[in-house]
């Protein structure tokens, strides 16, 4: 990127007073720009020199990540699930993002944003903790270095910025991937983060999945920039644009994004154009706002067939390579089904256990109310039970 | 734009549908109400509040906002300073949070700071509370927040009537409304005419649904069927409880909250929302400042535990119940020598 020289907007400027200083701008926008399309590799000559290795490695998390969602959905049909916002159509750059982290660099998932996590090698069960209701976040964050699973939309972005600042500060070197929807990039917070971002050259990724849908809202409603992507001019840092259905232009793009982030370059803003094949969630009804051709015309770019038509291309599906492709993805779907159809330990107690450090005696008498109801409730007579919802009083006086 | 069909017959309606109906009625009496909110427009809103208000009054009147809740109450502070009254939506109780700036810096103290030049006339509706099997950030009670701030008036149904009765009463209303809409109660029914909807509702009015002389359950929105389920399963313990619906608790209405209480002398405060900084803390407190010496028990309170809301799995450990209501009421002092003596 190239930075010119704002002349008198130097903190050393001194001297006599003189004409106004010439004007350009303190950074040159033109290298700042999306491409003018989103970028693609497959169906492309550059697409024949991209590694078998990887094109293979995306494939089979493709193929699981489609069987994870389907499973998903599926447990919330049968009562599994207290919801489920699905990333059909979307694995590519859910896998992209995983995948484009190293070990010791952090993710900050949204709520569409389960698969990411899987792919990260986090375990189904506990990515679907939140959906499933029996907890909030399922897992430990500093486990994978995965930030829990964020609903408030873009809330999630000042912190990846401010975990990537703080790591910088102390010399680690550690990227954070940040992932937002279309829609939530229209939110403050947003807009905070990426200012924040560009301001401290902080070591962060942002990647919009611009999916077509905030719930029924269109993005012609969300906003009226060329693309998501030039927003990022606005910050001071590269928007680029890509195919969030061709995966391996997607990998390259955030790789390339995390390297330079990893280098001290600054961060990134990606928007990735995909497509949410299913509703909003399973408690949604997409009929109300959206044409089934649309959807049709979106499955035929579907990012599974898109990397299947490069692999067959070039003789890499072998009979062999699809077959334990497609077990691999069943083991993962039948252990889902397997765990989630076993009702989560619960233990009321927990309700009162993490809300401090150190249990309040507040709540540790809130904690022993529910603990008396809980046992009167055991014995059938809970109109016996001592508890005290407020202890007004004491005793009498 | 006209609101006259066919008459129909009192028929069964849900607290969504009474809403939409008040949102129809005010739209098509004054050209002033605009809707605005996330997916109010061609979804007609994820509680279908909004349904086809988009189709029948277009969409500058029933508008599909980008998604950001300062924008979208900010820009309603702008509008209702040109002389609009726009009624706003914010989709969840939590995601109402990020308009907070907006809501107390400029619509809770607009009138005050420009002595009474520029008015608010803004409804702000919330779909509030548990028991919807919400995962976090879905279900808060967040009234106490509103309570807590000068210049806001804070409106919440319990019944179908009500919800059409207050809304009305809130877009007509010259100063702003944080309109809470209880959600699990969004899909109960009650027998309504829509055709002939009940006057609006003065705010500032509380009601008793339940007569009774033992004690007064003091309760609004979501808690008020929880309540009258617990009045009539009292009736086996020999109490005889009264139950009343507050409607809004801000203005807050003293007058029948002490009547009731001077009559019965016990009071117990039902919400979901925590109770430490609750509702209840401050009514609580009114009525022992006004009615002491009819009193013949502490106030009591049920209402959440002090924690982040639950998940869905353990919500109903939060929640008030018939049972923890019942077991608060039975350390009313009922023992106490003085209910002997007294007359009532
Ligand atoms: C601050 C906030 N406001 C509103 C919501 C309710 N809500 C949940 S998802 C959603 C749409 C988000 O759309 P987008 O950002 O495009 O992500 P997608 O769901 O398409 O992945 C809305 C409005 C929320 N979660 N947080
Ligand atoms: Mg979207």
């Amino acid at each position: 990127m190239t930075v010119l020289e704002q002349p008198g907007s130097s903190r050393h400027t001194s001297g006599p007073a003189g004409p106004p200083p010439a004007w350009r701008p303190r950074v040159d926008p033109a290298p700042l720009l999306p491409e003018a399309e989103p970028h693609r590799l497959l169906g492309t000559d550059a697409a024949r020199r991209l590694d078998p290795a990887l094109l293979k490695r995306l494939y089979t998390e493709l193929v699981r990540g489609r069987r994870y969602n389907t499973q998903a959905t599926a447990l919330t049909r049968q009562g599994r699930l207290a919801v489920y916002p699905s990333s059909a159509g979307q694995e590519a750059c859910q896998v992209a993002a995983a995948l484009a982290l190293d070990e010791q660099d952090w993710l900050f998932p949204s709520y569409r944003d389960t698969l990411a996590a899987v792919a990260r090698g986090l375990d189904p069960v506990q990515a679907l903790t939140l959906l499933r209701g029996d907890w909030h976040t399922g897992y430990d964050p500093y486990e994978h270095r995965i930030a829990p699973l964020c609903t408030p939309l873009a809330t999630q972005l000042p912190h990846a910025v401010g975990l990537a600042h703080a790591a910088r500060l102390k010399g680690d070197d550690v990227v954070a991937l940040a992932m937002v929807g279309d829609g939530g990039t229209s939110e403050g917070d947003f807009h905070e983060a990426l200012n924040f971002a560009a301001v401290w050259q902080a070591p962060v990724v942002f990647l919009v999945q611009n999916n077509g849908f905030a719930i029924s809202v269109p993005l012609a409603k969300q906003t009226a920039a060329p693309t998501l992507a030039h927003k990022a001019v606005g910050y001071g840092m590269p928007g680029r644009l890509v195919d969030g259905n061709d995966a391996p232009a997607l990998h390259e793009v955030l790789t390339e994004a995390v390297r330079r982030a990893r280098e001290g370059g600054g961060p990134t803003l990606v928007e990735a154009v995909t497509y949410r094949i299913e509703a909003h969630t399973n408690a949604d009804d997409a009929t109300r706002y959206r044409t089934q051709a649309e959807v049709e015309s979106w499955r035929a770019h579907d990012p599974i067939a898109l990397l299947e038509r490069e692999l067959t291309d070039r003789d890499l599906l072998t009979e062999e390579f699809a077959t334990a492709t497609r077990d691999g993805a069943e083991r993962l779907a039948a252990d889902l089904r397997e765990r989630m159809h076993t009702e989560p330990p619960l233990d009321p107690m927990d309700l009162f256990d993490h809300v401090f450090t150190q249990q309040t005696g507040q709540l540790r008498a809130q904690a022993a109310q529910l603990r008396a109801e809980l046992d009167a409730e055991a014995e059938g007579h809970p109109e016996t039970t001592t508890g005290t919802a407020m202890p007004a009083q004491e005793a009498r006086p | 734009m006209t609101t006259t069909t066919a008459p129909t017959a009192r028929k069964p309606a849900t607290m969504a549908q009474a809403l939409t109906r008040a949102l129809r009625d005010a739209m098509a009496e004054d050209p002033a109400v605009h809707v605005m909110g996330e997916d109010v427009g061609t979804l007609g809103g994820v509680f279908r509040v909004t349904d086809g208000l988009a189709k029948e009054f277009g969409e500058d009147r029933c508008s599909d906002t980008p998604l950001a809740e300062a924008g979208i109450l900010g820009t309603a502070v702008g509008m209702a300073m040109y002389g609009l009254r726009p009624v706003v939506e914010m989709q969840f109780d939590a995601f109402a949070y990020p308009a907070f700036e907006q809501l107390i810096s400029h619509v809770a103290r607009m009138r005050n700071r420009t002595r009474g030049a520029v008015a608010m006339p803004l409804t702000i509706r919330i779909p509030y509370g548990g028991g919807i099997g919400g995962v976090e950030h879905h279900s808060d009670s967040s009234e106490a927040y509103y309570l807590a701030t000068p210049g806001l008036q804070v409106v919440t149904p319990a019944t179908v009537e009500d919800a059409y009765g207050l809304l009305r009463a809130s877009i007509a209303s010259d100063d702003p409304v944080v309109f809470l809409e209880p959600k699990r109660l969004y899909w109960t029914k009650a027998d309504w005419s829509p055709d002939a909807p009940a006057p609006v509702a003065p705010l500032g009015r509380a009601e008793i649904r339940r007569r009774g002389s033992s004690a007064t359950l003091i309760t609004y929105g979501p808690s008020l069927p929880v309540c009258l389920e617990a009045a009539e399963a009292a009736r086996a313990e020999g109490w005889d409880l009264e139950v009343l619906d507050l409607r809004t608790l801000v203005p807050f209405d003293d007058d029948t909250v002490c009547a009731s209480v001077r009559r019965t002398g016990r009071a117990v405060i039902v919400h979901e929302s925590n109770g430490f900084g609750g509702p209840g803390g401050e009514i609580a407190a009114r009525i022992t400042e006004r009615c002491f010496h009819y009193l013949e028990a502490p106030v009591l309170r049920v209402a959440g535990f002090d924690i982040p809301y639950p998940p869905p799995m353990l919500e109903r450990h939060h929640l008030p119940g018939v049972d923890r209501i019942l077991d608060t009421v039975a350390r009313l002092q009922w023992e106490s020598r003085w209910t002997e003596g007294r007359g009532a």
